[in-house]
């Protein structure tokens, strides 16, 4: 095996790389599970309380004092919670993935491994916690004796485009907190900010005509609107195909620039951070 | 297998084996430069500071541009090669060590070498699997348990689940845990965290193994079974092995080559012994004069022009433990300026930037003149410190007001020697100091 070392080459062997340190990638998802449900007292519990509790919160401001109408005849708990399921996951993910490389920095100055390995495993933890608090989705299914439609075999399709979304997003804000480190004060405004401008606590139906383009640009009211027609059989309307579509092109788009942007500002990581 | 140093007209030397066909690693006109600015005081750039400069330095950045200068935020950046035309080879199963001060370029040589960072020039060929062990446990995580750990940081250090596997019982074997194994390493001691770090590190099958300075850590009974198992795995297997240290033992020990670096250039090539002695020998000739020195503070009534340091009555005038060293320094004294008061500390640091030592004019009673004079001199009586390398910082007061402070300035070796005349040496992580004791 000869292997060469000069200017530009990590460059041109990128994807093979990543390719030969797939276990490496796959401990480090591990390690990244494991250490999140170790440190907390109450470790799993913890992906199922937090949406749970915001869910709540949700259903008594929005349909009970705010009287919002809901979609249809879905419970409003139902809705409100299954835009929480991929809202939760992609604010944690970018929270997570964000800050991945920086806490990583002693393996990042100490070892070789494609970069693009770090925010990805962040990612996939995340994502680990989202399946766990589907539990409670089909428990409030029971509950409320609600019987999801059929489109919710689709739901795997769903679930890679709020991956993607998410990592896209991710990985540009990794970059860039690596290389400003302030940047991290404003991940978790733009998390909240992001909160109150997706349908996560509303429908996407109150949202009057002439505000629908700018609030489409989000690319998460998309997604969240095909998690709530697959789970709870909310009307496939030309809003949410506009939505969708509008959606997934930002999405790819993000998903095109963020691993340009972090490859770009990848090799200069190990001498910055 | 001899080295044969060619001197070229070019300031560099070039290095080559008579073998030239084993080569295992090929380093070719190597060089690596970094951008920094100047004046730069944090380590990470803020985008607050980024976009205020931005504006703040508009107008400026046009004429630095026009002037021809780079800009990096508000600073003119300058280019500093931290290694440059470096070419040297390996052959298979050799033992090189990498020999130099603090900024030498040893740390970007492994780097490189470890694919942590690219060149900006040159080209390294290797013919083989390459491990590197830049630090004891990289990635270890304290709230996993020792069993996990030892996947993890196999894995990090590139070796595959199966591999890791097989050897498990022999990683855990050689570090002496067994019964911690299931226990999350921030509960295990220094020692054991150490053990089962190296002993992962130890069993890695590459063809090249590249150590830095890993040794320093752990107790000396176990420094001496991984120095054993490194040796083991050089003469065993055929592998090839390039280690950094500041412990000229432990390279004179388990490397028969050597190179020296300097500055980013490779000087100097050959047998280990060799290299360390010339290396020793050119301390003095290696430091900067002090008038030369761009970075220092003060009001330059009192300007330091240059220092001297070396051993009295040792060989070479080198510095010895146990023996008197000699601290010159020269520089210019505005006299125009009426002296009321003055005062001239130095500090002396160990490799790792710890204090270790400080005079002062003011501390001792002396009757020193510093205006009829233009050099003074300290002596230290009886040396108490050990092996490695130190730098000097010097520091001078005028009238209660800072006149010339340098920091890091002036290196010295102090020579690895059997200074208790037993023929054991004190393992290099046992403090800087040697103490000069009895047994009754």
């Amino acid at each position: 095996m000869q292997l060469i070392i000069e200017p530009g080459r990590t460059e041109k062997n990128y994807w093979k790389d990543l390719w030969r340190y797939r276990e490496l990638f796959y401990i480090l998802a591990w390690r990244d599970v494991k250490v999140r449900y170790k440190q907390t007292v109450i470790g799993v519990l913890w992906s199922v309380v937090r949406p749970l509790l915001t869910m709540l919160v949700f259903t008594v401001i929005f349909s009970k004092i705010a009287k919002l109408p809901t979609d249809g005849t879905t419970n409003y708990a139902i809705l409100v919670y299954t835009a929480m399921l991929p809202w939760q996951f992609f604010s944690t993910a970018l929270t997570e993935s964000s800050n991945s490389l920086v806490n990583n920095n002693t393996l990042i100055s100490k070892v070789y491994f494609p970069r693009l390995i770090i925010p990805a495993s962040a990612v996939i933890a995340s994502f680990v916690d989202f399946l766990i608090s589907f539990v409670i989705l089909f428990g409030l299914m029971f509950f409320y004796h609600f019987v999801p439609p059929i489109q919710i075999l689709l739901l795997p399709v769903f679930l890679i485009f709020v991956f993607l979304t998410s990592f896209s997003l991710g990985l540009y804000l990794t970059a860039v907190n690596v290389k400003y480190r302030d940047f991290r004060y404003i991940i978790p405004f733009i998390v909240q900010f992001g909160l109150y401008v997706s349908p996560v606590g509303f429908s996407s139906n109150v949202i009057p005509a002439k505000w629908r383009l700018l609030y489409d640009l989000n690319p998460m009211v998309g997604v969240i609107d095909g998690f709530r027609w697959c789970i709870t059989g909310a009307p496939f309307t030309k809003n949410t195909t506009i939505s969708i579509i509008i959606s997934l092109i930002i999405t790819l788009f993000m998903l095109a620039f963020g691993i340009y942007y972090f490859r770009k500002t990848e090799k200069t990581f190990a001498d910055i951070i | 297998m001899a080295f044969t140093i060619l001197e070229r007209p070019k300031k560099h030397l070039q290095i080559l084996f008579k073998k030239m066909s084993n080569a295992i690693i090929k380093v070719e006109n190597l060089g690596k430069s970094y951008l920094i600015g100047h004046e730069r005081e944090k380590g990470y750039v803020a985008l607050r500071d980024v976009v205020a400069n931005k504006a703040k330095n508009f107008a400026k950045g046009i004429k630095d541009t026009i002037g021809g200068k780079q800009l990096m935020g508000d600073q003119v950046v300058e280019e500093f090669w931290a290694l440059k035309d470096v070419s040297f080879e390996i052959n298979q199963g050799d033992t090189l060590g990498v020999i130099g001060r603090n900024g030498a370029g040893k740390s970007t040589l492994l780097k490189i070498l470890s694919r942590i960072t690219e060149p900006t020039k040159g080209k390294i060929t290797l013919n083989g699997r390459i491990a590197s062990l830049l630090e004891v446990g990289t990635g270890f995580h304290p709230e996993l348990t020792g069993r996990e750990n030892i996947y993890l940081n196999g894995a990090i250090l590139g070796m595959s689940r199966a591999e890791i596997k097989r050897k498990f019982d022999e990683i855990v074997d050689f570090s002496g845990v067994e019964r911690f194994l299931d226990t999350p390493v921030k509960r295990y001691s220094s020692g054991m965290y150490v053990r089962l770090a190296f002993a992962v590190a130890a069993h890695l099958e590459s063809e090249i193994l590249v150590v830095d300075e890993v040794l320093a850590v752990g107790d000396a009974e176990f420094q001496k079974k991984c120095l054993g198992k490194m040796g083991e795995v050089s003469k065993g297997d055929g592998r090839t092995v390039l280690f950094v240290s500041h412990n000229m033992a432990a390279i004179e020990n388990l490397c028969k080559k050597s190179i020296l670096l300097q500055n980013g250039s490779l000087v100097n090539a050959g047998n280990t012994s060799d290299i360390i002695s010339y290396y020793v020998s050119r301390q003095h000739i290696e430091n900067k004069k002090l008038s030369d020195i761009i970075t220092r503070k003060g009001n330059k009534s009192l300007f330091f022009t240059d220092g001297l340091i070396e051993g009295i009555e040792t060989d070479e005038q080198q510095a010895e433990t146990f023996k008197s060293l000699r601290i010159k320094l020269s520089y210019k004294y505005k006299q125009e300026v009426p002296l009321n008061s003055y005062k001239i500390d130095i500090g002396i640091n160990n490799h790792f930037g710890d204090r270790v030592g400080w005079l002062s004019t003011k501390t001792i009673e002396n009757d020193f003149n510093l205006a009829a004079n233009d050099s003074i001199e300290f002596v230290i009586q009886n040396l108490p410190f050990g092996p490695g390398d130190y730098t000097c910082n010097i520091y001078s007061e005028i009238n209660n007001e800072v006149a010339d402070w340098l920091e890091s300035v002036l290196a010295f070796t102090i020579k690895e020697k059997d200074y208790y005349n037993t023929g054991k040496l004190v393992p290099a992580n046992q403090g800087n100091i040697l103490l000069k004791y009895k047994i009754v």
